[in-house]
């Protein structure tokens, strides 16, 4: 599967024309995009509270690959939520870009695993709409959807609805409605959880290459121990009710990343250990509340 | 696959034909009262007779498509869905836009929503005392009938419709940037299109019952004055014959509804036949 590289960089010149391709970022010194300070957050329920997240501090530098790992209910989907502005915290602040978070917004693109395309556009509609809401004009909207379907091989599939489109086109539709309107941020949460294994590769492949391509800073939400470490510069494992940073690795191998290598399936073992703690306590929890109930 | 379309024609028309056959042997061997029941031969001839223009065909007059249009039941036929479509108009025009607000805001549906569910069981036949006092007789009273008629199906889908937009669309809509109204032009109003389309299918059904209903009160031309006129007559092969008209016009507009349905949700997953 390759790319095509004239598009590719074609969109890379329109979209970040200040961000260097990526590098492998240097935590020490790039400068942090996303900080995540003191945040605490908690639900109420019909006889109690939840405490979905507990006192996380995260930093996230410009043009990182961070991963959120853990099992189900460890609050990783409710810490991308409250970075993209959907619900916020109880406590605590987020800040992308130096402003607290607010609201959702362009500049914080999500990426959904239900896709959540618009099921009456087209396609190409879709993939627009950000940029009509952004007032472009038509011929530019019209050159920019171009070059997004060219570089998602989506082209041939311009005209269709989403309910034609297998799931692994449907991502990449959702994907492509992302990346045009270039906002730094990428959010996606448990984008590729429910397609098939080859679908799943070809599309983390997909994604690191866009990536590369254009330097965003991406928070990738997974309880997949594989993809994580095939993916991300950065894990965090999170803990099970409250949620809380239980560990923060950095991932040091080189890529592109061979999941049969030694180096990493020692860290899968080392992650497994991790988050299957976690997941025992899930299970305790659930069993206990359904005994009790 | 030929032969068995033409199978399934022929299994859906055995039932209908063999209905026929003895309702004509019954009526033939004299066994009913031709008053009562006329055979199905002088139902078809009436029929006949009902479409067919009352003139002979004269050039002076005008030409040959207006003569060919100028039997009784193409008139009649025009009259009822004229009202049909004018009280359909008036009342899915003001259901629209009333379901849309009440289905969008929750203090609106929570200050009206009590009055709807109180008129919503009144059958628009009940109506009619109200409706000749207020309008008299003619094509007002009959336009007020079946906008009642059409009024509450599509108010009812409206709401039901824009409260049922799955939370997802309108989150991946923020985060694209898209403000209040442009999530309600572009997101909310076309992800409750099945429900209002179905809503209008039914609307457009029920104005059909209420046009026959409202034209046999209030007016002198129309499917449902003619049957009536007919029975005072007891030309009971005429009412037959206006009957079967009647059916045949509803079911050629709920085909021609359903079918711009499909068109309009081509992009929609479950539908509807």
């Amino acid at each position: 599967m390759s790319m095509h590289p004239a598009s590719v960089e074609a969109l890379t010149e329109r979209a970040m024309p200040l961000i260097e391709p990526m590098s492998a970022p240097d935590a020490g010194t790039a400068a942090p995009h996303i900080v995540v300070e003191g945040v605490d957050k908690r639900f109420g329920v019909p006889g109690g509270e939840i405490v979905a997240l507990k006192g996380i501090d995260l930093t996230i530098s410009r043009g990182e690959f961070v991963c959120l790992l853990g099992p189900s209910g460890c609050g990783k989907s409710t810490l991308l939520n409250a970075i993209a502005g959907f619900s916020a915290p109880t406590k605590g602040t987020i800040a992308v870009e130096g402003r607290t978070v607010a609201a959702p917004g362009p500049d914080r693109g999500m990426v959904f695993q239900e896709y959540a395309l618009f099921p009456w556009m087209s396609v190409a509609a879709n993939i627009a709409f950000g940029l009509e809401i952004k007032g472009m004009k038509r011929a530019d909207i019209d050159a920019r959807v171009a070059e997004l379907l060219a570089m998602l091989k989506l082209t041939e599939f311009r005209d269709r609805f989403p309910k034609d489109l297998s799931g692994g086109m449907r991502q990449r539709v959702a994907i492509a409605r992302v990346l045009a309107l270039d906002s730094p941020v990428m959010l996606m949460d448990e984008p590729f959880g429910a397609l098939d294994a080859l679908t799943r590769r070809s599309l983390q492949d997909e994604l690191i290459r866009i990536w590369a391509a254009t330097g965003k800073t991406i928070v990738f939400v997974t309880h997949s121990i594989e993809e994580s470490i095939y993916l991300a510069d950065r894990i965090v494992v999170l803990t099970y009710r409250p949620g809380t940073i239980k560990r923060d690795i950095r991932v040091e191998l080189p890529r592109p990343r061979d999941s049969a290598a030694g180096a990493f399936n020692e860290l899968k073992r080392e992650l497994s250990a991790l988050v299957t703690a976690e997941q025992h306590r899930f299970e305790e929890v659930e069993v206990k509340g359904l005994t009790t109930d | 696959m030929h032969t068995s379309r033409l199978k399934s024609l022929a299994e859906g028309l055995a039932v209908p034909v063999a209905a026929i056959l003895l309702w004509q042997i019954a009526c033939s061997l004299g066994l009913v009262n031709p008053m009562v029941l006329p055979s199905p031969a002088a139902v078809a001839a009436r029929w006949w007779a009902y479409l067919a223009p009352m003139e002979p065909f004269d050039p002076a007059t005008g030409s040959y498509l207006a003569w060919l249009f100028s039997g009784e039941m193409i008139h009649d036929a025009i009259g009822s869905l004229t009202r049909v479509a004018l009280g359909f108009f008036v009342g899915a025009g003001l259901a629209l836009p009333l379901g849309l607000f009440m289905g969008s805001s929750d203090t609106i549906y929570r200050h009206i929503n009590p009055l709807m569910q109180v008129l919503r069981p009144i059958p628009p036949i009940a109506y009619i005392p109200l409706s000749i006092l207020w309008f008299g007789l003619g094509n007002a009273p009959a336009v007020f009938l079946i906008a009642i008629g059409a009024f509450f199906p599509v108010l009812m889908n409206t709401i039901a419709g824009v409260r049922h937009v799955d939370g997802i669309y309108i989150r991946a809509a923020r985060s694209l940037g898209a403000s209040r109204l442009t999530i309600f032009r572009r997101v909310i109003l076309p992800a409750a299109t099945p429900y209002i389309l179905s809503g209008a299918r039914i609307g457009i059904g029920t104005a059909f019952i209420v046009v026959i209903v409202a034209e046999m009160i209030a007016v002198n031309n129309g499917l449902g004055f003619r049957i009536l006129e007919a029975r005072e007559y007891f030309w009971s092969d005429k009412i037959i014959a206006g009957m079967l008209t009647i059916g045949i016009l509803g079911l050629g507009i709920d085909m021609a509804v359903s079918r711009l349905n499909s068109h309009l949700l081509r992009w929609h997953r479950g539908l509807e036949s």
